[in-house]
């Protein structure tokens, strides 16, 4: 292949990958071609399952078990005018390790997971320095805090020594990332570097990675199912689906003249998140279903063998809410802002120090939910539910669907036998599922339609309140757009109330009623969702929307507007 | 760290006392003692045992006492180092043990790093070649290995090496040498016998292992960490060596605690059918003929093993994976 006249620096040419089960055979990428630039940056957005991964990964050529069956990937050295194609070579060989780290650099969704749990973050940086650059230890390890500072790691030659788990999520993805740029590659992927950090942090790790990419002049390929991220970072964008490319084009043009249909629907579902219409307030009139005043509650430090006694942390600090019947209550915040811990204190698992948490049951008496006793009869666990972050872990892996979803109705002894598969039949079909289904396990199931069944165990009993704890946060864009919808049907059929909570501060403007945001265990700013999305008192929410993308190419938050391209 | 070591110690101390009166009730719950044992066993053999020998060694021992007076009589001779007296070997306690306890910590040390050296290369072959022909191989024998009791395979490998080879692997000396003091020509001579114990032990040991290792690493081999390094430029096997085998071998090291003491009781049946002069075989003997000094000073042993064990393995496990060093809750 000859030399492109422009900045192309990696050439993707009808990439195919294939999956083969026994005599099955799965393409997970079907003839999938870009071209990555110099100092821009590529976006591949789809849902999970698309092929993004494994064409990042076949641009590695670290695809094991599947094989690149055909293609090439054309590495292009633009100094010395030399070209490497990369799909060819032995996946374990030398030319194709001098590659990876040194000319292009991969960084993943997990931080935590992504670095090795027993080595330092600088040990692990180090040896990436030392496979590539002919240096000494004592160098590369001047190095590796060099890298850190770049990232922004407070005090790097402290920091060098700690171990992933001593860092913050958004600190460890910056170690990753200082990990990858440690030899300075042409070509930096990124899969889906920020998807489990919360918006604030999104928005520094994505500054971050701009700011390194315009001192550096690499190109960058950014894998996201996010729009919002995309509308934010994206000069370029590849849409896939399944394994096909169904759109490439410039960031402009996909989103203001999408041609697939497909890309018309991601786009629709995360522009629908953002234009959604004031709802009327629901009537906070009468007496409240859940009354809570100053609730507070304090974690003790646990006592360390080395460092610095740890303080302990005040989680709740005299949080004061009102749940109304039939309302959908926000909760949002960063992690640690003690929104998950709420909604456990809700449900029992903790007991407050201080403060109460009123709760007017079916029958008509007042519970206080901060005390142990008021669970004792399960009455408040009929009536209050609670649905999970994550799909996969929260439904055991060896009960049938119909098992899950019966569970809470034997155990309270509502229905047996045939009735209770007649309910667990009428539940699956108001979560739009099935009935016939109900014989699978969970692992047949999409992460979407897991939640679906989530749900369907949630209100197997008519709660009257359901806690959703960032329910939709492990779910793809338009997966999220349909879930949501589906709990806004329930709450009206139901009549129930739904505390969400939830970190993504772009979902709470379309699904919820009212808004709590909190910060550090206290509650800053209480207001219905479109005054606290449009007109933010406080500067903590101010800079918590700050920091959420907005779909809009044309209008972008976190970055700066568009460079005159082409 | 000094002071997690000592509160570790000073459990470890209360511990054992309150082992040692377990053991001592359990041993004495059998009606008689060892005299009437004695007694019974002579009489069976039409001998009328002396009243005067006999009443001698009730007097002795305290057995005519109350338990607590016998139990405090025990635990102040062990104090000064005094285990008691073996009565159905005539000899103290502290001899048998000295005698013997080299040669059975010999055998057992050999055995564990026979064992590890089996289990870890093979471990990691079968998960890293997950479902190759290596594997299923590895995998069956393992499964063998688990299935096939230790004593049965002992007796295969004596009547192969007796027969094919006319070879007897029985013992851990030959007779010539038994009584001889230790020489060069003793020690081959002993090199020559202990591979057969020691490969015995070991494979049993290890078939569990190759399953635990194996299990553990094909969960690690599928962490992104692994993809991370390799997308560093690392070969694969440096990769699968450095950081997934790393985080894998943490059941193998907290396996330590456990293996201590099973390498005395486990080798119980293996050690008789070799006819091994180790403690396992005197351990079975004294409690049949309610030995109680003997027993109680095994048993005691067998639970000091089991808390070394279990501290070694705490301490390598912080040595080598931080999450569990930065853990550990110590000085207080």
């Amino acid at each position: 292949m000859t030399q492109p006249n422009d900045d192309v620096i990696l050439r993707v040419d009808r990439l195919n990958v294939d999956f083969t089960f026994g005599k099955m055979n799965l393409k997970a990428a079907r003839d999938v071609s870009f071209d990555l630039r110099l100092g821009r940056t590529t976006c591949l957005v789809g849902e999970s399952g698309s092929g993004k991964s494994v064409t990042a990964r076949a641009i590695m050529n670290i695809v094991e078990p599947a094989v690149i069956s055909s293609g090439a990937v054309t590495l292009f050295d633009l100094k010395e005018g030399e070209v490497l194609e990369l799909a060819s070579l032995d996946p374990d060989g030398a030319e194709i390790r001098a590659v990876r780290g040194a000319r292009i650099a991969m960084i993943f969704q997990e931080p935590m997971s992504s670095l090795s749990p027993v080595h330092t973050i600088g040990a692990q940086i180090i040896e990436a320095i030392m496979l590539h650059q002919d240096v000494d230890k004592h160098e590369a390890r001047k190095r590796a805090i060099e890298a850190l500072r770049d990232v922004h790691i407070h005090d790097p030659e402290r920091a060098v020594d700690r171990y992933p788990f001593e860092y913050s999520g958004g600190m460890r993805q910056r170690a990753m990332i200082a990990m990858a740029l440690a030899c300075e590659p042409d070509v930096l992927i990124a899969d889906e570097p920020t998807t489990a950090l919360d918006v604030t942090t999104q928005a520094g790790i994505l500054k971050l990675i701009r700011e390194l990419q315009v001192s550096h002049g690499m190109a960058v390929m950014f894998i996201t199912h996010d729009m919002g991220v995309v509308a934010e970072i994206a000069d370029d964008v590849v849409v896939m689906l399944r394994g096909d490319v169904v759109e490439h084009g410039a960031v402009e043009q996909i989103f203001h003249e999408p041609k697939h249909s497909y890309s018309r629907a991601l786009i629709g579902a995360s522009l629908g998140l953002n234009n959604a219409e004031a709802r009327p307030a629901p009537p906070t009139e009468g007496t409240p279903l859940i009354s809570a005043r100053d609730l507070s509650l304090f974690f003790p430090g646990q006592r360390k063998l080395l460092g610095k006694p740890d303080p302990g942390v005040q989680t709740l600090k005299d949080v004061s809410f009102d749940l109304w019947p039939g309302e959908i209550l926000g909760v949002v915040g960063e992690s640690g802002s003690g929104k998950t811990t709420l909604g456990r204190v809700l449900m029992g698992k903790y007991q407050p120090e201080a403060g109460e948490a009123l709760y007017r049951t079916g029958s008509g008496d007042v519970r206080d939910l901060a005390d142990r006793n008021s669970f004792r009869d399960k009455q408040v666990y009929r009536e209050i539910r609670m649905i999970f972050q994550d799909p996969y872990s929260s439904l055991n892996p060896r009960m049938t669907v119909e098992q899950i979803i019966a569970e809470p109705l034997w155990v309270n002894n509502i229905a047996k036998g045939a009735a209770m598969r007649d309910r667990v039949a009428e539940l699956l079909e108001i979560v739009g599922l099935s009935p016939a289904m109900m014989e699978r396990y969970p692992h047949a199931f999409s992460g979407g339609q897991r939640q679906r069944i989530g749900i369907a165990r949630a209100i197997a009993l008519e709660p009257r309140i359901i806690i959703a704890d960032e329910a939709t946060s492990a779910l793809d864009g338009s997966i999220r757009a349909q879930v949501l919808d589906l709990l806004l049907k329930l709450r009206d059929e139901l009549g129930m109330a739904i505390l969400f909570i939830a970190h993504d501060i772009g979902v709470v403007r379309y699904f919820c009623d009212r808004v709590v945001v909190m910060h550090k265990g206290q509650i800053v700013e209480t207001g219905t969702a479109h005054q606290i999305c449009d007109a933010p008192r406080e500067d903590y929410t101010k800079a918590l929307l700050s920091a959420v993308p907005s779909p809009d190419p044309r209008n972008r938050k976190i970055m700066p507007p568009l460079s005159v391209a082409e | 760290m000094i002071a997690y070591l000592a509160r570790r110690l000073i459990a470890m101390i209360l511990t054992l006392l309150i082992l040692s009166m377990v053991v001592f009730v359990v041993i004495q719950l059998p009606p008689g003692d060892f005299v009437t044992s004695y007694i019974a066993r002579l009489s069976s053999m039409g001998e009328v045992p002396d009243e005067n020998v006999v009443e001698a060694i009730r007097a002795q021992y305290k057995l005519d006492d109350p338990l607590f007076v016998q139990y405090w009589a025990w635990l102040e001779g062990m104090f000064t180092g005094n285990f008691g007296f073996s009565f159905e070997m005539k000899r103290p306690v502290a001899e048998i043990f000295s005698q013997r306890i080299g040669i059975s910590l010999t055998v057992e040390i050999l055995a564990i790093v026979v064992m590890w050296g089996i289990a870890i290369p093979i471990g990691i072959y079968s998960a890293v070649y997950q479902y190759s022909v290596g594997d299923y191989v590895a995998t069956i024998v393992g499964f063998l290995g688990i299935a096939v009791p230790n004593f049965l395979f002992a007796l295969i490998l004596m009547y192969v090496c007796y027969v094919w080879f006319g070879v007897t692997i029985t013992g851990l000396n030959s007779p010539d040498f038994a009584n001889e003091r230790w020489s060069l020509a003793k020690l081959l001579d002993f090199a020559s016998h202990v591979w057969a114990p020691v490969l015995v032990i070991a494979t049993g040991g290890a078939a569990t292992l190759i399953r635990v290792l194996r299990a553990n690493l094909l969960d690690e081999l599928k962490k992104p960490y692994v993809l991370t390094a390799r997308a560093k430029g690392l070969k694969r096997h440096k990769v699968i060596m450095r950081y997934p085998v790393r985080v894998a071998m943490n059941p193998l090291i907290s396996v330590v605690g456990w293996v201590l003491p099973t390498v005395i009781s486990s080798s119980f049946v293996t050690a008789i059918v070799l006819n091994m002069p180790t403690l396992s075989p005197i351990l079975l003997r004294a409690l049949l003929s309610q030995d109680m000094y003997l027993a109680g000073a095994l048993i005691l042993f067998m639970g000091f093993l089991t808390m070394i064990g279990t501290l070694l393995s705490d301490i390598l496990l912080a040595w080598i994976d931080p999450r569990i060093r930065m853990g550990m809750i110590g000085a207080r």
